[in-house]
């Protein structure tokens, strides 16, 4: 029973980081019914943003403010990041076809990949420790604080992205862009603008999600978004791809089986159970759990 | 009968071409074994390139796991090579040295495309119901589970790598499959099985309207371009005499959709182009390796934002050659 509640507990909180990238995944995916391919690259980008952050405040203690300090400005570059590639890849060819969407994604991401390896090295970096670490046991259950770091912040992010989407008029506009986008312009919404807006979120939370893994698994490279952003999808679609509580649900999910797995059967193939799960939900429920279906219209 | 006095002209050409060019014909005249290797490996990736435009151009459905299959053909073959190739040796006694080695090759080849079919079959058949955007995820994801698979069996080397295997391949033997790819798949494009696959491309819903068994088709589609794929692995291993799952990444799918890309989705000579385009500029810029890969990302995405069919089109060469075009209509949007 204690090894089972470790395992959940490792799992929630691998699961929190998946959660947080597939948030980006599925707002991009709600706004202009596109997979953003480069998005787990955005969060490669975003682990780095935070290690250069990070080495410059060296030589002060590990501090949370430090940390503090670190997350934001990586969840900053990245939503620029994020509008440019919108502005410049994406809206170019937003009334093409899906496919030229796609294959504009693809030609993004790779190009995220191989910029960051001529960039950042193609060798993997280790990241800094942050903030204090410390370690507590609960009835036999070991809690990490990063993992614990990982959970809360994941936690208020999502609380503040569903505050913002619910609470708001910029979040009520992206929510009507998500319903009918063309709908949306005729009500007079700026839909450039919110489709702007929505990669900045989605790219933010991704390089908060990328801080987040470089303190619990410290080791980062260029190539690191390709296999979490493809998790991150599968947890997306499993959630229902375009529904932001969906997302989440998805990612914890995903977290939590890809432990279990790991833990009780074998690790070979830890890279393969998402796939896995990936097929069943798209043969059983491809809406997935929260998605409605859409209707195809001639 | 035409077609017989063309095919049996062509391998004699292809023959003596390799001949000449490896220098076993006339003692003194040969190209360096540097330029060999390329023209020999730009076939490879001409049969890459035109069996994945099968599906992905002409029947629309983008698949990005094909280097999954190639990994299934290489392996396969090359494991069968290994393990029973002296005891087939032994049957084929009677034969001179260098019909044995053509006969193994077929037979191993043959293995390969067909072990690359049963897979393109089982992974065909539940990512074929999807549309768009999510068979590309998914077919991205089976490629590399293949990959992951093929790494944990140690029969065949796992991380190792496999290596020992002959080499039964060569320039003759490489062009002669880049040759019956094309000849197959522009033969299955004029059909009316063709026809069916092009009507998916550009309508899925008016094409099932219409009475086509859309899945049927496109899995049918799924399993030739996979078995030819399975076939390019074969000679990829018996060319290059040594495997890892390291040449099988999806960063080897993704550099044969962009030889298709460029090339122009649909068009078989596109993707002939955008393959030894690919090769070319891929050896010419060598001093400049690192931002290879970045050039090619940034000119997809350049592409996809002037001239989204690519530089052909869905149209072949020969419509841009002869002076009457009135045949060819101009080609429609890629649809997705």
């Amino acid at each position: 029973m204690t090894t089972f509640l470790q395992q959940l507990v490792n799992g929630l909180s691998l699961g929190s980081i998946y959660a947080l990238i597939a948030l980006g995944y599925t707002m991009v995916y709600g706004v202009l019914r596109l997979i953003n391919f480069a998005h787990g690259d955005v969060y490669m980008v975003g682990a780095y943003t935070g290690y250069y952050l990070s080495r410059r405040l060296k030589g002060d203690e590990p501090s949370l403010v430090g940390a503090l300090l670190v997350m934001l400005g990586a969840m900053l570059a990245c939503a620029v990041l994020g509008v440019i590639i919108e502005r410049f890849a994406y809206r170019p060819v937003r009334r093409a076809a899906r496919l030229t969407l796609l294959i504009t994604a693809i030609g993004v991401s790779l190009f995220l990949e191989n910029g960051a390896q001529l960039v950042f090295g193609a060798d993997p970096k280790f990241f800094p420790s942050l903030a204090p670490r410390a370690d507590f046991i609960v009835g036999g259950v070991r809690l990490t604080s990063e993992q614990l770091t990982v959970i809360a912040v994941s936690f208020l992010l999502m609380i503040l992205l569903r505050f913002f989407i619910l609470k708001t008029r910029t979040g009520k506009a992206m929510r009507a862009v998500s319903f009918n986008l063309d709908a949306a312009k005729l009500m007079g919404i700026s839909t450039d603008r919110i489709i702007a807006i929505t990669f900045a979120l989605g790219s933010a939370l991704a390089a908060a999600a990328g801080v987040l893994i470089g303190m619990q698994i410290p080791k980062i490279d260029p190539l690191m978004g390709i296999i979490y952003g493809l998790k991150a999808f599968v947890a997306a679609v499993l959630g229902g791809i375009g529904n932001v509580p969906g997302a989440v649900i998805g990612g914890l999910l995903i977290g939590t089986s890809e432990v279990m797995v790991v833990g009780y059967l074998s690790s070979t193939f830890r890279d393969a159970i998402a796939f896995g799960i990936l097929i069943l939900v798209l043969l059983l429920r491809p809406q997935g759990i929260f998605g409605r279906v859409e209707k195809e219209k001639v | 009968m035409k077609g017989l006095v063309l095919a049996v002209v062509f391998v004699g050409a292809l023959f003596l071409l390799n001949g000449v060019l490896s220098g076993t014909l006339i003692e003194g005249l040969s190209i360096s074994p540097y330029y060999l290797q390329i023209l020999s490996l730009a076939g490879i990736n001409i049969i890459l390139a035109v069996s994945l435009n099968l599906i992905n151009g002409v029947t629309g459905q983008f698949s990005i796991g094909h280097a999954g299959f190639m990994a299934i053909g290489a392996y396969v073959s090359a494991f069968i090579t290994l393990t029973f190739g002296e005891r087939l040796r032994d049957a084929l006694g009677f034969l001179p040295v260098p019909a044995q080695n053509a006969v193994i090759l077929l037979v191993v080849l043959a293995a390969g495309a067909v072990c690359a079919a049963i897979a393109g079959f089982f992974v065909g058949v539940p990512s074929l119901r999807l549309r768009g955007d999510y068979l590309a995820i998914v077919t991205l994801g089976f490629g590399e589970i293949i990959r992951v698979f093929i790494l944990n069996i140690d029969a065949v080397g796992g991380a190792r790598g496999l290596g020992g295997i002959p080499q039964l391949a060569n320039f003759f033997w490489i062009y002669l499959f880049a040759a019956a790819t094309i000849l197959v798949v522009s033969r299955i494009v004029r059909s009316s099985f063709g026809r069916t696959l092009i009507a998916i491309r550009e309508d899925e819903i008016a094409a099932e309207a219409m009475g086509v068994n859309t899945t049927r088709s496109k899995v049918i589609s799924f399993v030739v371009s996979s078995a030819m794929a399975g076939i390019a692995g074969g000679l990829f291993a018996h060319y290059l005499m040594y495997l890892h799952t390291n040449s099988f990444t999806f960063v080897r799918s993704f550099e044969i959709i962009i030889m298709v890309v460029i090339g122009g989705l649909g068009s078989i000579t596109g993707s002939v182009l955008g393959a030894v385009l690919f090769i070319g500029l891929t050896e010419g810029l060598r001093e400049f390796a690192q931002y290879r890969m970045l050039l090619f990302s940034l000119l997809l995405v350049v592409i996809m934002i002037v001239r989204p069919q690519g530089i052909l089109g869905h149209r072949e060469l020969k419509s841009f050659l002869s002076r009457r075009r009135k045949t060819d209509p101009a080609p429609p949007a890629i649809s997705g």
